[in-house]
C-alpha cells in the first residue's frame, strides 16, 4: 500500500460520506400506505372473484379446471346441473389464507369467470373469515372481460336449444 | 456550626445538579436511538419510525415499555456473576466520564486536573465490559465478537491516547479547562488536524460506532457479545452505546472544536450545537461507510494511524520547541 493509495482511499471515503449527505435533501421514497392510498394496476394480482357474463348469468360452469390447476388446492367447488342441461356450481368456495395469488385459475378458466383484482387488504382476525363462500366471491359485474360471453363461441348445442343459438365460429381461434 | 450546615447544604446541591446532569445525558442517551433512526432514514429517502406520538417522538416509550416487560433471563449456562456485571460496566464507564466534561466554565461537575486520563481510564475500562459479556455468555458468537472487540479496542486505545498529547503538550495541562481556555485563539483542529482525524478515528472504534462495529456485527455473528441479552439488560447495553456516542462527540468538542468558544450564541448553546453536529456525523458515517473485513480494521489501525499519530505528536513537539 503506498501514499498514493491511501490519500486516493481517503478521498473515495470522503466522497460517498458527500454522496450520502446530498441524499438529505432527496425525495423520500417511502409510501404513507394507509394515509395515501396505493394505485395498483389493473391487472395486478390480488383477490379472487367470480364474475357474470353481460347477461348478469354466473359464468361459471363448474369445469374444476381452476380447482386442478390451483398449486395450493385452495379452491374447492361441487358441480350442479339445472333443468336445461347447464353446469353450474353447487358450492364454490376459496381458502384465502391459503391462496398465494397466482392467477393461475384465472388463467386456466375457460369461461373468464374466476379472476383476480387489485385488492390486496384481505387480513381478518379470525381465520374462518377467510373461507369465502360462493355469495362473497361472486359480483355483479363482468370484470376485465366485458363482452366475452362463453356460449357466443362454443359449448355442445343442449336440450330445448335454451339461452344461445349462434353456431361455432371455426375461422376463430378463441374458445 | 454554620460552616457544617454549609457543607451540608453545598453537598445536596452538588448531588441534585450531578443528579440532573445524569439525568439529563441518560435522556439524551435514550433519545439518541430514536434520533438516529430518524436521520438515518433521512439519509437514505425513508421516513424512520413516524407513527407513536408526533413524529413518533413517543416511539422511545414503546420501545422502553416493550423492554421493560421482556423476560430478564440470565441462561443457565453462564457465569452469572459476571453476566450481570457486564451492562453495569458498560453502562457507567463512559457515563462516569461525563462528570469531567466543562460544558461552559461554569456548569461542570468537577474540575479534574487529570481530565484527559481520566477519560483515558474509563474508556480502558470499558473494554472489561464486552470482556465479560462475551465470555460469560458462554456463547461462540458472544466470544467472537467481543475477541473482535478486544482486539480492536486494544488497537485503537493506543493512538486513542497518542493522538490527545499533541493537544496536551499545546496546553501544557490535562485539564480540560485549560485545553479549553488554550483554544480561545484558534481551535485546536486547525494546528492539529492528523491528531483531529486519528482521535475521531479512534473515538468511533471506542464506542463501536460503524464502520468500526466488528463485535456486533448484525450479519455474520448476530450481534456479537450482547446476544444472550434480554430485557433491561440489553438496554443498557444499547443506551451505553449512545452514551459513549455523546461522551466522544463532546470530547472532541471540548478537545477540538474549542468547546464552549464561539459567537454572539450562549456558551452552553455553542457546545450542545458543536456536539450535536458531531453526533449527526456519526449518523452520518454509518449511513454510508461500509463495514470493513475484521483484519482490515487492524491493518488500517497500526500501519495507517499509529504512524500518523506519531508523526504528528512529533511535529507537535517540535514546533513547541521551536517557539
Ligand atoms: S390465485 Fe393461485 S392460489 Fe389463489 S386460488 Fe387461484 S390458483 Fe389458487
Ligand atoms: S375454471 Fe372457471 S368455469 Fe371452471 S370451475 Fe373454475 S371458475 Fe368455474
Amino acid at each position: 500500500m503506498n501514499i498514493k493509495s491511501i490519500i486516493f482511499d481517503f478521498f473515495t471515503q470522503i466522497r460517498s460520506i458527500f454522496i450520502t449527505f446530498k441524499h438529505m435533501f432527496d425525495m423520500r421514497e417511502t409510501r404513507l400506505y394507509p394515509e395515501n392510498p396505493i394505485y395498483l394496476s389493473p391487472r395486478y394480482r390480488g383477490r379472487v372473484v367470480l364474475t357474470k357474463d353481460p347477461n348478469g348469468k354466473d359464468r361459471c360452469v363448474a369445469c374444476n379446471l381452476c380447482s386442478v390447476v390451483c398449486p395450493v388446492s385452495c379452491i374447492s367447488l361441487q358441480k350442479s346441473q339445472d333443468k336445461y342441461g347447464r353446469w353450474f356450481s353447487k358450492f364454490f368456495k376459496i381458502n384465502f389464507s391459503r391462496c398465494i395469488f397466482c392467477g393461475l385459475c384465472e388463467e386456466a378458466c375457460p369461461t373468464s369467470a374466476i379472476q383476480l383484482i387489485p385488492d390486496f387488504e384481505l387480513s381478518d382476525f379470525d381465520r374462518k373469515n377467510l373461507l369465502y363462500k360462493k355469495k362473497y366471491l361472486t359480483i355483479s359485474g363482468t370484470g376485465k372481460d366485458h363482452k366475452y360471453n362463453f356460449y357466443d363461441h362454443c359449448g355442445v348445442s343442449i336440450k330445448k336449444k335454451y339461452m344461445y343459438n349462434i353456431p361455432i365460429n371455426v375461422k376463430d381461434l378463441l374458445p | 456550626m454554620t460552616s457544617i450546615n454549609y457543607n451540608f447544604i453545598n453537598i445536596i446541591f452538588c448531588f441534585f445538579k450531578t443528579l440532573f446532569i445524569v439525568f439529563i445525558i441518560v435522556f439524551c442517551g435514550a433519545m439518541l436511538s430514536f434520533i438516529e433512526r430518524r436521520v438515518l432514514a433521512l439519509f437514505q429517502n425513508r421516513y424512520g419510525p413516524n407513527r407513536v406520538g408526533w413524529f413518533g417522538l413517543l416511539q422511545i416509550v414503546a420501545d422502553m415499555i416493550k423492554m421493560l416487560f421482556k423476560e430478564d433471563w440470565v441462561p443457565s449456562f453462564s457465569k452469572s456473576f459476571l453476566f450481570i456485571l457486564a451492562p453495569i460496566i458498560s453502562f457507567i464507564s463512559l457515563l462516569l466520564v461525563m462528570s469531567i466534561i466543562p460544558f461552559t466554565d461554569q456548569k461542570f461537575i468537577i474540575n479534574l486536573n487529570i481530565g484527559v486520563l481520566f477519560f483515558l481510564i474509563m474508556s480502558a475500562l470499558s473494554v472489561y465490559s464486552i470482556l465479560f459479556a462475551g465470555w460469560s455468555s458462554n456463547n461462540k458468537y458472544a466470544l467472537l465478537g467481543s475477541i473482535r472487540a478486544i482486539a480492536q479496542t486494544l488497537s485503537y486505545e493506543v493512538f486513542l491516547g497518542l493522538s490527545l498529547m499533541g493537544v496536551v503538550a499545546q496546553s501544557h495541562s490535562f485539564n480540560l479547562f485549560d485545553i479549553v481556555y488554550s483554544q480561545k485563539k484558534i481551535w485546536n483542529i486547525f494546528p492539529q488536524f492528523f491528531g483531529f482525524i486519528t482521535f475521531f478515528i479512534a473515538g468511533l472504534a471506542l464506542c463501536h460506532r460503524h464502520p468500526f462495529d466488528q463485535p456486533e456485527s448484525e450479519q455474520e455473528l448476530a450481534d456479537g457479545y450482547h446476544i444472550e441479552y434480554s430485557g433491561m439488560k440489553f438496554g443498557m447495553f444499547f443506551i451505553g452505546q449512545y452514551i459513549s456516542m455523546i461522551v466522544i462527540a463532546s470530547m472532541i468538542t471540548v478537545l477540538f472544536l474549542g468547546g464552549w468558544y464561539g459567537p454572539y450564541l450562549p456558551k452552553f448553546l455553542w457546545f450542545f450545537f458543536k456536539t450535536f453536529i458531531l453526533i449527526l456525523f456519526f449518523i452520518l458515517l454509518r449511513a454510508s461507510l461500509p463495514r470493513p473485513r475484521y483484519d482490515q480494521i487492524l491493518y488500517f489501525g497500526w500501519i495507517i494511524c499509529l504512524p500518523i499519530t506519531l508523526l504528528n505528536l512529533i511535529f507537535t513537539a517540535f514546533l513547541i520547541l521551536l517557539y
